[in-house]
């Protein structure tokens, strides 16, 4: 390249010139591309309620629901249990569930709604990294806890959660259990997903 | 014959085919001493051309869909001629792959490989293991087991963590939906046969133009090309071809013996291979019992597992399982040691290599275990170790005594 007679000024201004609108060009053009990647229309309207028919559930038993691609549990707790739930107080990391997600009807100590106390709602993915605990609410000594309190135990990373889903002190996962939002369209069915109307 | 000639002339006047040859083959000069070594090099070459061959046919007939892919893997195994052998040969490959890189990587931190002039050699290093990395995460979803899903639904997890609310949004668009999905396998499968390979590519043909440029360390990590004869040629170099293509020849027979062993009599490997929970379809409603990633993974999962979370964020372990690998990328510079060959440094050197490698078994083994606290301990403990290696090779030339290296290497 000769630079004979060369007019610098002129020159570094179309080299920053050139240099911004390729970069503006390519900027543009990487935002369809990254944007293409986030979940498409479908899978964002993909999250419909789930009606869940309650009136077969003993106390102490579990259903298993899908929702948005999830599990979601649906327990009937015992009387016992609810007392236990008092008694955890002490083994909390988040016994208030400050730092955790759930409706503004199910920030209290059995995390379900007043009207239904007994009834717990809420997805069964572990706070730590998205694995399913295991529904264990016999109070017996187990493989992975000499004095285990009863609830769930996951058996990926060894998290805890008690039978409101909150999680004991010492393990991995940061947080309690997720409570979706929900409702009681009647009083054997609920409504996952939606908590609209009926409190 | 003249034919042939006529031909080769052709070409080469339009082509730099004769100068490609000599310059990386049969006038590279590569030191004499080489020991067993450093077979694994060109056996990691070797096992790429094997995944990519066998995934181009696994790919004619895999379906990448939440539907239809588990039972496109059985139809590969039970329908498809041979199709059992060349998935058998991908999965072996992809552990045999992770085996012979992380021996290569050995190699160089044995005999001071990656210290100058070889360092952007040793990055570019890292580099193929961080992309390998990637390669077989994504690929490991696929077949769409239970192991598949559930491990890939921790990995993705791990962005999550992220903190100041980029988190979420960065695992949803990893997914591309809010659990791992049709839409996430379809992209996994779109990085694994496409984006990945094509990098993995580029990267060996860096690697080795970087390795050509600088030329081969070797055991007594002496510069062979401070001794050269009247014609510039290293008094202790041979050329690669034919000398070292003909090692290396048995070192790919032997390899295949062991390789084919594997993926005739023991494909699975005890389900160290292939996981036992992945025969089952994947189920989004139903962790498996025990989880644990394939035992490549596993050192590093267990530094993960080791870190317990700060408040309120499991942050702090992806944090250090990255810096577990960003760390080599450093290694050049933090060992500041004049001496290359383990053969000339002291013996504080070869306990503290020794230390990292027990460290880095162990915590292999503890990834593959159900966590207890006695193990969490451990792992603590052997994670510690893990990075007390880079601190001890900073601090190691003020007290280690190294012996005098040799003119010309030995034979």
């Amino acid at each position: 390249m000769s630079n004979d007679g060369v007019d610098n000024s002129r020159r570094r201004f179309l080299t920053a010139a050139t240099s911004v609108v390729g970069t503006v060009g390519t900027v543009g053009l990487v935002i369809p591309f990254a944007a293409s990647m986030n979940p498409s229309a479908k899978a964002r309207a993909a999250g419909a309620p789930v009606e869940v028919d309650i009136s077969k559930l003993e106390p102490g038993g579990m259903l298993t629901v899908e929702w948005r691609g999830k599990p979601v549990w649906v327990v009937r707790r015992t009387a016992e249990n609810m007392a236990d739930l008092k008694k955890n107080i002490d083994y909390l990391t988040d016994a208030n569930s400050d730092a955790s997600k759930q409706p503004e009807y199910a920030k209290n100590y059995h995390r379900s709604r007043a009207d239904h106390a007994d009834i717990i709602v809420m997805e069964g993915i572990c706070t730590h990294l998205g694995c399913s605990p295991k529904y264990r609410p016999e109070l017996v000594a187990t493989d992975f806890d000499a004095n285990w309190r009863g609830g769930y135990f996951c058996p990926c990373h060894g998290s805890k959660f008690d039978l409101a889903g909150r999680v004991y002190s010492g393990v991995p996962a940061p947080s309690n259990l997720i409570i979706p939002p929900h409702q009681y369209l009647s009083a054997t069915v609920i409504l996952v997903g939606k908590d609209e109307g009926a409190a | 014959m003249d034919k042939l000639v006529a031909l080769f002339e052709w070409v080469d006047a339009r082509f730099p085919l004769g100068k490609m040859w000599r310059e990386h083959l049969s006038e590279y000069y590569a030191p004499k001493n080489f020991n067993f070594w450093y077979f694994f090099g060109s056996l990691a070459l070797l096992v790429f051309v094997l995944q990519i061959v066998t995934g181009i046919v696994l790919t004619m007939y895999y379906k990448p869909d939440a539907e239809l892919a588990f039972f496109s893997v059985e139809h590969i195994m039970r329908d498809v001629e041979w199709g059992w052998f060349i998935r058998y040969m991908h999965s072996t490959g992809a552990s045999a792959f992770f085996l012979v890189v992380y021996l290569h990587m050995f190699r160089g931190m044995m005999y001071g490989s990656y210290k100058k002039p070889r360092e952007l050699l040793w990055i570019f290093g890292v580099l193929i293991h961080v992309a390998l990395m990637a390669e077989a995460f994504f690929g490991y979803l696929l077949p769409w087991g239970q192991m598949s899903f559930w491990g890939a639904q921790v990995i993705v997890n791990l962005f999550a963590a992220v903190p100041f609310g980029i988190g979420e949004p960065l695992s949803e668009w990893i997914r591309g939906d809010f659990v791992i999905s049709d839409a996430t396998l379809n992209r996994f499968f779109a990085f694994h046969v496409i984006a990945l390979p094509f990098v993995l590519a580029a990267l060996v043909v860096l690697h080795i133009l970087a390795l050509h440029e600088v030329g081969s360390n070797n055991p007594d990590g002496i510069e062979i090309k401070k001794n050269k004869d009247k014609n510039g040629i290293p008094l202790d170099g041979i050329p690669f071809h034919p000398y070292y293509t003909v090692k290396d020849i048995v070192g790919v027979v032997v390899f295949f013996i062991f390789f084919f062993a594997v993926v005739f009599f023991a494909p699975e490997m005890g389900g160290y291979f292939i996981e036992h929970p992945n025969f089952e379809q994947a189920d989004p409603l139903k962790t498996p019992d025990h989880i644990a990633p394939v035992w490549y993974f596993t050192p590093f999962y267990a530094m993960l597992r080791a870190v317990p979370p700060m408040l309120g964020s499991q942050f702090p372990g992806v944090m250090v399982m990255g810096a577990a690998i960003i760390v080599l990328f450093f290694l050049p510079w933090i060992d500041r040691s004049p001496v290359k060959s383990i053969r000339y440094r002291g013996i504080h050197f070869k306990i503290a290599l020794g230390i990292f490698v027990v460290s880095f078994v162990v915590l292999g083994w503890l990834g593959v275990q159900p966590s207890t606290p006695v193990k969490t301990l451990m792992a603590q403990i052997f994670t510690a170790l893990y990075f007390l290696y880079f601190v001890a090779l900073w601090f190691m030339p003020s007290f280690e005594k190294t012996k005098p290296v040799p003119e010309r290497v030995t034979s």
